[in-house]
């Protein structure tokens, strides 16, 4: 999974030092990798810790939509690849979460800023799972989304970020192909079957538009991030490129669209597509999403639950590693 | 099209039959009955590990959770396809995981308690998958092809369990006040389950008596010096003996099953007619 950039950043130009700064944008603009080590201006950094951080919180938060129907998944064969793929999930935001250590934020500051409400993540898990054909629809649109986003990040500018993202891409296919065979087999089956998969196309065809975050003209962080090579394609461009590929695999299914507005445009060469309710965009952003307050919950029971375990592994490395020296 | 490598086959096979059929000497319902009880209590476990998925006190102990759940429903899918086969009456391993009631499920009360705390999850995989490991590398010997199979490949992942829920009771004694108090409950809460697996009963001894599986009182010296062992690391006692709480093998389990499945099933139950 994927998240889009989704705090607004102040002063982008602090006061660097003009000559360091000329030289990073000139490395930066031949597409060259900037490593930890390297000098980079703050605002890079604080970019950057903030797109990687929010990107491995997507991850975990993104394990509970899914991980909501293991314990349900419909046969011994699913339930295999739920489990893999929710489990990729975990791997996904831990290699994220240590590419942004790189920058100098520890993973406790992090999850820390996830728990207070600082941090944001992906908006699309903060809609509920409610059947079966949520898993394929998750799979089929929310990692086809998430791919569509990372792609152009396996060339973006800092080193770490860029090396996660081949992984995380190769992953993220498989994934948006196991979902996309769910609902392929949910799309042959009863009259039931059907329903569950035209009703999830329905819930999750906007959510998944807007992962790609605010219209361009909305979006004043994109050109610097442009630059920067932290983004490499304007939000509008993304989503239009996921709606030309998506909507043929819809058909493909034998699903419509949620969408009357809907049409392939011969001149444009591109499906026209309606209005994405910035309005529910934005509230979502906000941290008022349908089960935005049960993610954030569970996340925080897990933690505050899971202290004492990490405390005890803690306070047994201590005490072995004072026996050695002793 | 080229044509296909020649096959190797054992010394004294035919080519035909004698190598795929189940020993004559196995009684029909000794081979099922024993399949459901290996591919029971993986499946349980499997789906009650899985139930941490996303809420593991860290992202690591959340991945060596789910892995030890892919794991034990990847042994669930043979030993329960193996059982259907056996039993002839046209039932896959998806028939036997979504299609029976409580009585006919076959595990162990072990595998079915709640997860409780991480300290109780850890104590039942510890007493567990120790045993586990111990039978496995018997069932490597089975008369039985398949079953010596898929114990071959299982034993590695199920010596992987063992070792790590052996190195998180042993963490979790030396760590701090609090933890080694919850390890020490939840052994103690755990501990009235562990004679059921070693218990003879009828299909055990059958099965023992043919060959399939081992005696399991084999190697019950064995783990009781390896629970010992790692106890003692960990700094705790081991727990005082229990009344044994027994049943699970004959389908009389504890509350906690029946809405274990009434989840598990419920898609499969609802849907009778579905493929997914």
């Amino acid at each position: 999974m994927y998240t889009t950039e989704l705090q607004k950043s102040n002063q982008v130009r602090a006061i660097e030092d003009p000559e360091k700064l000329a030289a990073f944008e000139a490395r930066v603009a031949a597409d060259e990798f900037i490593e930890p080590k390297d000098w980079m201006p703050e605002a890079y950094r604080r970019t950057l810790t903030r797109q990687i951080s929010q990107h491995a919180h997507s991850e975990i938060v993104g394990m509970l939509p899914e991980g909501n129907w293991i314990s349900r998944a419909p046969s011994l064969r699913r339930k295999a690849i739920l489990l893999a793929k929710v489990q990729d999930e975990a791997g996904h935001g831990l290699y994220l979460y240590s590419a942004a250590e790189t920058l100098g934020t520890s993973r406790e500051e992090m999850i820390e800023a996830l728990h207070s409400g600082k941090a944001k993540y992906s908006t699309i898990f903060n809609y509920p799972t409610l059947t079966w054909a949520d898993i394929g629809a998750i799979g089929w649109l929310v990692d086809g989304a998430a791919i569509m986003n990372q792609v152009p990040l396996q060339r973006t500018s800092y080193g770490p970020y860029a090396r996660a993202m081949v992984r995380v891409c190769k992953e993220e296919s498989f994934h948006q192909r196991q979902g996309y065979e769910i609902m392929m087999a949910m799309c042959a089956g009863t009259a039931d079957q059907k329903r569950m998969a035209q009703d999830a196309l329905n819930r999750w065809w906007w959510p998944s538009l807007m992962m790609f975050g605010p219209p361009d003209a909305d979006s004043p962080n994109t050109a610097q991030s442009m630059r920067w090579r932290i983004k490499r394609e304007t939000n509008d461009e993304l989503r239009q490129k996921f709606v030309d590929i998506t909507v043929p695999q819809a058909e493909a299914l034998g699903l419509k669209v949620p969408d009357p507005a809907l049409e392939w445009n011969e001149a444009r060469g591109h499906y026209d597509f309606g209005e994405v309710d910035w309005e529910e965009f934005y509230a979502v952003v906000r941290g008022e999403g349908p089960v935005a307050k049960e993610r954030m919950a569970a996340r925080r029971e897990a933690w505050e639950e899971g202290a004492w375990v990490r405390d005890a592994a803690a306070a047994y490395a201590e005490k072995q590693a004072a026996k050695k020296a002793a | 099209m080229a044509s296909l490598p020649p096959i190797d086959l054992p010394e004294g096979a035919t080519g035909k039959g004698e190598f795929d059929s189940p020993q004559a000497e196995v009684p029909h319902d000794v081979r099922f009955d024993y399949l459901l009880r290996l591919g029971d209590d993986s499946l349980i476990l499997g789906q009650r590990l899985s139930e941490w998925c996303g809420h593991a006190p860290s992202v690591e102990v959340d991945l060596s959770l789910a892995n030890m759940a892919l794991d034990l429903i990847g042994q669930a899918t043979h030993f329960l396809g193996a059982a259907g086969e056996a039993e002839g009456r046209g039932r896959d391993g998806d028939a036997l995981a979504f299609h029976r009631d409580v009585l006919d499920f076959r595990n162990c009360l072990l595998v079915e308690q709640p997860n409780g705390d991480f300290a109780r999850t850890m104590a039942r995989q510890f007493l567990f998958s120790t045993w586990q490991k111990m039978l496995f590398d018997h069932l490597t010997g089975s008369c039985d092809p398949l079953i010596a199979a898929v114990a071959a490949k299982a034993v590695k992942e199920v010596a992987y369990h063992q070792e790590l829920s052996a190195e998180w009771v042993i963490r979790l004694g030396g760590g701090t006040e609090e933890s080694r108090r919850r390890l020490v409950d939840a052994l103690d809460w755990t501990w009235r389950f562990v004679p059921e697996l070693f218990e003879m009963d009828e299909i055990a001894t059958a099965a023992a008596g043919c060959g399939l599986g081992p005696d399991v009182g084999l190697f019950r010296e064995d783990y009781d010096r390896r629970i010992r062992s790692v106890l003692a690391e960990a700094g705790v006692d081991v727990p005082s003996d229990q009344r044994p709480i027994l049943g699970g093998r004959r389908g009389h389990h504890s509350e906690h099953l029946g809405h274990l499945i009434a989840v598990m099933q419920f898609l499969p139950r609802t849907y009778p007619d579905a493929k997914w």
